[in-house]
């Protein structure tokens, strides 16, 4: 099970594919791929907003699902998709309703 | 301290100018990331976790109150509200939009600041003892050849392309507080039999994931040929050091495989050549350089004893703070006043807009308008009068900065680790916030003394564990974060590299496992005067060993 994330160009924030080909800054929001297919998909998807300057450093992550919540699996993604552990008010967590990392 | 002459404003707008061009042309799409990385990393922008982050340097840590407000001004305009003082000396700031990083330099400028050669493989900002010009035990003020080497350095077309990034470190004292053995080039200012200036050359320190003691390659180097002979280093280091092999670049690596002696010999050899010739310093010139940094005329203030005195019999948490925080000045009038950044529970090293504008305050007030960086991450106020310590104090404890623990177990080392850095394999902050919990008791720290713990989130080790009397390196192994311990090392004049103590620590384990070293060495020790590190180098590992690992360890 994996999602596209990147950061965005202009200010460096941790974003996410979604399925409409937005890059959203939450990573519920991401699409998932269950299958090779899809992962492929994300990939080319990620390769063209590369090209077109909208985002850098664009990596396919494992993630799985907690109670419907999407996790990533290595805390590096996680504490990208929270904030730093030592600063609640800090990052994604402090502004929207997002688990903290750790 | 240095001010910038017409040159030195023309070339950082010049530089400013350029970076502004080359982040206009990424943003626009014109150069891609490829093309456009090695730029960012040249002006000090790097990519991490959340967001991108900028290294300003803080050449050999010396900063004045307008610099230090203008740091606060960036924080609290561009950033979110703080900054994150670093083992270099510099600061850097971990939420800039790229779009801004532009005006963010543009303003630096104003101010003799830039973010130049904080990145890349080039000669980075060279650093020095923090309590330069003040301390009692100096024989001359080292910054003044880190000036001579800063402006020798910065954009050296012969040395901007170097196999691996070089770190220079100049110390004035015997007693080593710049850790000149663990950089690239150390350099010992002092003087020979003759009553002249000059240096000895250690070459090949380093850490990292092969950490290397430098070696001793010259004992008095006059002070006129330093440009020549450190330029004489480079050049056998461009030539000879490795390309190949990112992780066998260092200069540490080219003395380890080459050997001292060979090393040495193709140095001198270099040198000779070079010697005599246009890299001779001038004296006028080494001079007016000194000028710049000219101690400041310190009035007498022999009231200082008596205030003191009576203010500390009123108060302990006064007297604590006198006794770790304050440091020797060469007149007997004034002290150099550490300021932690490493509170109970804070990150080490991060400080507020609103302490940042606190200290320049107090920096134009009591201080001489002079301001330090130590490779500690805290900050330091030069010369303070003594009569005046207890209004400096009373005016850190508004603002939170009064933590009396300079030295001591929770004045703790600590990269950013995982929580920002792209780099990083495991947290060390958090580690950092655990053990100064834990050991927030100032009584017990007291009782454990001088101990000093390094910690990084990566075998990068910008969080210095090999040198810590006790280091923590954090991994990921098997998806989690492993910690693993060394103990005996050292930064000083008698640099030691930590031994791995065993088989690393869980998140949940490393508190815990700190905790029982330490009580293992207040068991063992002669009496409360045998620190920690003398402990270990008389012990050795065993006992630690024994009650870290038990059983385990006697079948080992």
């Amino acid at each position: 099970m994996k999602v596209l994330t990147a950061n965005r160009l202009t200010n460096g924030e941790a974003v996410w594919l979604a399925a409409d080909h937005s890059w959203t800054p939450t990573i519920q929001g991401a699409e998932i791929a269950l299958d090779e297919a899809t992962e492929e998909k994300l990939i080319r998807a990620g390769k063209a907003a590369l090209c077109k300057n909208e985002v850098v450093d664009v990596n396919l992550i494992d993630v799985e699902l907690v109670d419907g919540v999407v996790r990533p699996v290595r805390l590096r993604e996680r504490i990208r998709a929270a904030g730093p552990t030592n600063r609640r008010d800090l990052g994604k967590q402090a502004e929207r309703f997002i688990a903290v990392a750790a | 301290m240095y001010r910038y002459d017409e040159f030195d404003h023309d070339f950082v707008r010049a530089r400013v100018a350029e970076f502004r061009d080359q982040v206009e042309r990424r943003l626009a799409g014109e150069i891609t990331e490829d093309q456009f990385k090695p730029l960012r990393l040249m002006n000090g922008v790097y990519l991490q976790l959340h967001a991108y982050m900028l290294r300003v340097a803080i050449p050999y840590g010396t900063l004045n109150s307008r610099q230090l407000r203008m740091l606060a001004h960036i924080a609290r305009t561009y950033d979110k509200g703080y900054g994150h003082f670093t083992t270099r000396q510099n600061i850097q700031f971990n939420w800039p939009a790229l779009s801004d990083i532009p005006a963010i330099l543009d303003e630096l400028a104003t101010v003799e600041m830039h973010a130049l050669q904080t990145s890349g493989n080039c000669i980075r900002n060279v650093t020095a003892d923090h309590f330069a010009g003040a301390a009692a035990d100096e024989v001359a003020d080292p910054r003044p050849y880190a000036e001579i080497l800063r402006q020798w350095s910065s954009v050296h077309p012969e040395f901007s392309y170097l196999p691996r990034k070089f770190k220079i470190a100049v110390t004035g004292a015997a007693r080593d507080r710049a850790a000149i053995q663990t950089h690239d080039i150390g350099l010992h200012l002092k003087r020979n039999d003759a009553g002249e200036l000059g240096f000895a050359v250690y070459v090949g320190g380093g850490q990292g994931r092969t950490p290397m003691i430098a070696k001793k390659i010259r004992d008095f180097l006059p002070e006129k040929d330093l440009l020549a002979y450190v330029t004489a280093i480079l050049r056998v280091y461009n030539l000879h050091g490795r390309r190949d092999n990112k992780y066998k670049a260092r200069i540490k690596i080219l003395v380890h495989e080459t050997g001292t002696e060979q090393l040495t010999g193709w140095i001198e050899q270099e040198f000779e050549a070079l010697k005599d010739g246009e890299l001779t310093l001038p004296e006028d010139d080494i001079r007016a350089i000194q000028a710049y940094f000219a101690p400041p005329a310190l009035p007498a203030r022999p009231e200082g004893d008596a205030a003191l005195r009576e203010a500390q019999a009123d108060s302990r948490s006064l007297a604590a703070w006198l006794k770790r925080n304050v440091t020797t000045h060469r007149n007997p009038d004034y002290a150099a006043v550490t300021i932690s950044l490493k509170g109970t529970g804070e990150a080490p090293g991060d400080a507020t807009a609103e302490q940042m504008d606190a200290v320049a305050e107090l920096a134009e007030r009591y201080a001489f308008d002079e301001i330090r960086v130590s490779h500690e991450q805290n900050l330091i106020l030069p010369h303070v009068a003594r009569a005046d310590l207890k209004a400096v104090y009373d005016r850190l404890v508004e603002f939170g900065l009064e933590t009396p623990n300079a030295g001591l177990i929770t004045d703790i080392i600590s990269c950013p680790g995982l929580d920002y850095c792209a780099l990083a394999t495991a947290r060390s902050i958090s580690v950092a916030q655990d053990l100064s919990q834990r050991f927030a008791s100032l009584e017990r720290q007291e009782n454990i003394g001088e101990l000093r713990v390094k910690i990084s989130g990566c075998i990068n080790a910008c969080g210095h564990h090999h040198v810590g009397h006790i280091g923590i390196l954090g991994v990921e192994k098997k998806g989690s974060e492993l910690y693993q311990v060394t103990l005996g090392g050292s930064a000083d004049e008698n640099t030691s590299i930590g031994e791995i103590v065993g088989r690393g620590f869980s998140a949940e384990e490393i508190g815990p496992a700190i905790e029982t070293i330490v009580e293992t060495y207040l068991a063992w020790r002669q009496d409360p005067s045998e620190t920690f590190l003398q402990a270990y180098r008389r012990l050795g590992p065993q006992p630690f060993k024994e009650a870290l690992y038990g059983a385990e360890a006697r079948a080992a």
